[in-house]
């Protein structure tokens, strides 16, 4: 018999950690004597109340979904990938050789590609990392995080040495292309006749995002691969017994979960920056671990949980920005909620499954 | 004059939910002696000592030590008692220095300096009187696993145990380090230690205990003084044969030869051979049982024959060489010629436990074209399929979306069996088919066990219950050490020689 009901298991169980995390945050903003109540009304004012804090809001969520994508399907295979933050970098590598160096007569075309491209350059950079894993035992923690350093530092040779424009001081390539240049929620949404603001970054990338959401669903969930790396992600022993090649699953969903994770430079680099630049990331490699947990790496878990910290993203650079509370304050905020829905679950999940069981024995 | 033993245990009962542990057990142990505690995996000898040691709180019984009643609520109170353990694997801190691991959690005070100068005082004296020999500022990691034993030997000593608890110690030993610890033993018992020797490996208890204790399947079935019984005996009481199952079968009509096995050898990852040439062969419509006392190759066979691990030697089915170490080495190509394989451990191989029903019906049959629709999984097809094999093999409850880990043991098994046997494949391996199984279901398996080789399929049976051997078996081979001591026709043996054979010994044969 399961412990309790799948709805409370998927709904009841990440809202409380976040009710808990919000009165946890609402007591330290009394703490340093503002009002939280304020607070709340500017967070959601400012990332929901208008369509500049929308477009600012799903632009983050955009990069979140690619991220929690990219670790949830590793968690499926039992495999933390802390390497989100390295790949997507790569991946912006991926954007910017595509835009850069290939004249393109259409954005459509030059998103397919720079898609592609930084799928691939972000699986690239999960390779070697997943076959160490594989074949050598090295755990893919240990490496993931090593490599983002290493994609750090490759990048930032880069854009000093090689791809910097020729008399610019600033470590970046150059402006892509007007042609690569994609369409923002305002240019979709116009010939609808909805208005949104032209300011706000958030762009055809998020329609990528949500397909992409949409096609892990049913690799997860539907196809033969998809099957085999559960198999493997709930036990090895049994992989081995039904054919499944544990080096073969451990490499493969590795190269997925870094393509997603690279697909996010769509988005940031492409979408918003429309040129390569140093940390363009700002971390959402890391989110993507929250995100993932949030959202029980489940698709539209993820989607939701990607809107959620897209919300607290906008939400608390809008706090910054009009009170005295400090920006280091968000990010406690920021990572409040992580711990109570990510590393505290089981805090949330224990109590409530006993209970169910209480409830479930007044039934009988 | 009657001295007190120095463990007595009366009426010890232990569940995890349904499963019963340890059935009402008692034993007593008399200081000076070593006692062996013999018995299958998963028989209760573990938890029977973890109950001594206070990781498990048993759910009834007394522990009396020293002749007084006494309370191990932890650890902690188990050393007080003067009780050391030795487990089977270390629990040593591998970069600390011998005497570092001696005083870990036995310090004196916050100050290291003088615990460690009163350590290494009487790990002299303890290597003096005990032939213990350690280098004291010697770093774990470097010692050898026989010296790492030692050591922890010396932590239980130095917590002044006297009563020491050694589990499967010689799992790990090379044979000369296995008998360097027995004569330890025998020194810590003239001493007048108290000891208690956990494995699975008779000719251990025949060599250096007094008296032994058989476990089965959670209770104590025997305890003998170790003169008085013979490797034989002791592997009847291991295996029992009080239960005497009935199957319904006509004699065997062996046909043409479906698997050959000439001298299959296996190394495993530690460099140990555990199987030493296995050479065999299995009919179409016969049932080969292999019997043995666990641990002496039988799983090994099966994993090699059932391609999860590889091997060298030739393996034959219909006559054809199946690839022991290449690409098509993978039970994926093995399922492809026909070879359909219960493993032993349902949960840890046969079964995804965390998948449901109909999932676990495709498992390592995912790839059958008539589970897919295009790129996707036919789902609906899959479910369809176990809601069928469902019925067929009397899955309680026939739900095919409940979880695996949500069915009981025997409707566990018969998932498996019914993916596997509805394959019709040529060869079936299994392995353990009724362990954790209710009655009811153990006659339900032994029946489509029957029916497949009714239908002039070949069947090799491993097994560790002799009763099952012998009810399902159209010839029996014995394993022991990796080696298969020989092969007997059922109607014309008996447990006794089978006994024998499963601890080693072949009597001269006239047959």
């Amino acid at each position: 018999m399961e412990k309790m009901p799948a709805w409370a298991d998927a709904v009841l169980v990440p809202l409380i950690s976040l009710l808990l995390a919000a009165i946890l945050s609402a007591l330290v903003i009394i703490g340093i004597g503002e009002d939280p109540v304020a607070a709340v009304k500017l967070m959601v004012q400012g990332s929901l109340g208008s369509t500049y804090g929308w477009g600012y809001t799903l632009y983050y969520a955009t990069n979140f979904m690619f991220t929690g994508l990219a670790v949830a399907v590793a968690f499926h295979a039992r495999m933390f990938n802390i390497g989100g933050e390295g790949q997507a970098m790569l991946g912006g590598l991926g954007v910017a050789v595509v835009c850069l160096y290939m004249p393109w007569p259409h954005w459509s075309l030059a998103l397919i590609f720079a898609t592609l491209s930084s799928a691939v350059f972000g699986a690239a950079w999960a390779f070697l990392p997943a076959y160490l894993q594989a074949k050598r035992g090295s755990h893919i923690v240990i490496t993931t995080i090593m490599f983002n350093f290493i994609a750090a530092a490759l990048l930032n040779y880069l854009l000093v040495n090689v791809m910097r424009p020729k008399g610019s001081m600033d470590p970046a390539t150059a402006k892509f292309p007007e042609t690569t240049h994609l369409p923002t929620l305002h240019d979709i949404l116009e010939p609808f006749g909805i208005a949104f603001s032209k300011a706000a970054p958030a762009n055809v990338s998020l329609i990528v995002a949500i397909i992409a959401c949409v096609a892990v669903y049913f690799l997860i969930w539907r196809t033969r691969l998809g099957y085999e790396i559960r198999a493997f992600g709930h036990s090895e022993s049994g992989a081995k017994y039904a054919g499944i090649s544990p080096v073969k699953i451990t490499v493969v969903a590795m190269l997925i979960s870094g393509g997603l994770a690279g697909m996010m430079a769509i988005n940031n680099v492409m979408g918003e920056g429309e040129r390569l630049i140093m940390n363009s990331t700002e971390g959402a490699g890391f989110i993507g671990i929250a995100v993932a947990l949030m959202g029980r790496s489940h698709p539209f878990g993820v989607f939701l949980a990607a809107i959620l910290f897209g919300f607290l993203y906008q939400g608390g650079a809008e706090l910054a920005l009009w009170t005295t509370i400090p920006r280091e304050l968000i990010v406690v905020i920021q990572a409040l909620v992580i711990l109570f829905t990510g590393a505290l679950d089981n805090m949330v999940r224990m109590p409530l499954e006993k209970l169910f069981l209480i409830f479930r024995k007044g039934d009988a | 004059m009657t001295v007190a033993p120095a463990i007595e245990l009366k009426g010890i009962s232990k569940a995890f939910g349904p499963v019963q542990a340890n059935k009402d057990i008692s034993i007593r142990v008399m200081p000076g002696t070593i006692h062996g505690i013999i018995g299958e995996n998963g028989a209760g000898k573990s938890t029977l000592m973890s109950i001594l040691y206070g990781f498990y709180k048993a759910d009834k019984g007394q522990i009396f030590i020293g002749g007084m009643k006494t309370s191990i609520p932890d650890s902690q109170a188990a050393i007080a008692a003067g009780i050391g353990m030795v487990f089977q694997h270390f629990k040593l801190v591998e970069n600390f220095t011998v005497l570092e691991n001696i005083i870990l959690g036995a310090e004196d005070g916050a100050m290291l300096r003088p615990s460690l100068a009163k350590a290494r005082q009487s790990l002299t004296d303890l290597a003096k009187e005990y032939g213990l020999d350690v280098d004291p500022d010697a770093i774990v990691e470097n010692l050898s696993v026989g010296h790492q034993q030692r050591v922890e030997i010396l932590k239980a000593l130095y917590r002044q145990a006297d009563i020491l608890i050694l589990d499967e110690p010689t799992g790990v030993l090379t044979p000369a380090e296995a008998d360097q610890l027995f004569r330890i033993l025998n020194r810590l018992r003239e001493e007048g230690k108290t000891i208690i020797l956990i494995t699975h490996k008779l000719r251990e208890i025949m060599d250096t205990t007094d008296t032994v204790s058989v476990m089965r399947r959670g209770e104590m079935t025997a305890t003998v003084k170790t003169s008085d019984t013979s490797p034989a005996g002791l592997a009847e009481l291991m295996v029992g044969r009080k239960v005497l199952l009935q199957v319904d079968k006509v004699p065997a009509t062996p046909k043409e030869t479906v698997l050959e096995v000439e001298n299959l050898r296996v190394v495993d990852e530690k460099g140990v051979e555990r199987l030493k040439g296995i050479s065999l062969d299995v009919k179409a419509g016969e049932i080969l049982g292999i019997a043995g006392v666990a641990g002496n190759g039988q799983s090994e066979l099966l994993a090699v024959l059932g391609g999860i691990t590889s091997g060298t030697g030739v393996i034959r089915v219909n006559g054809q060489d199946i690839d022991l170490t290449g690409k098509f080495s993978d039970g994926q190509s093995r399922r492809a010629r026909g070879i359909a394989h219960v493993p032993e451990d349902r949960q840890r191989e046969g079964l995804i436990m965390d998948y449901m029903a109909w999932e676990n019906t495709a498992f390592g049959y995912h790839r059958d074209p008539a589970y897919q629709s295009g790129i996707l999984m036919n789902n609906a097809a899959i479910r369809a399929d176990t809601e069928e094999k469902m019925e067929r093999f009397d899955v309680r409850p026939p739900n095919p979306r409940l979880t695996a880990k949500n069915f009981s043991g025997g409707n566990q098994q018969k998932i498996v069996l019914a993916r596997e046997i509805e394959r019709n494949p040529d060869l079936l391996l299994v392995g353990q088919p009724t362990r954790g199984v209710d009655i009811g279901a153990i006659e339900f398996i032994h029946q489509q066990i029957v029916a497949l080789r009714d239908q002039g399929k070949a069947i090799l049976l491993v097994s560790v219950e002799l009763d099952e051997i012998f009810a399902l078996s159209d010839r029996i081979a014995v394993m022991f050490d990796g080696q298969l001591m020989g092969f007997r026709d059922p109607a014309k043996t008996d447990e006794k020689e089978l006994g024998l054979m499963m601890a080693g010994v072949v009597e001269e044969e006239a047959a």
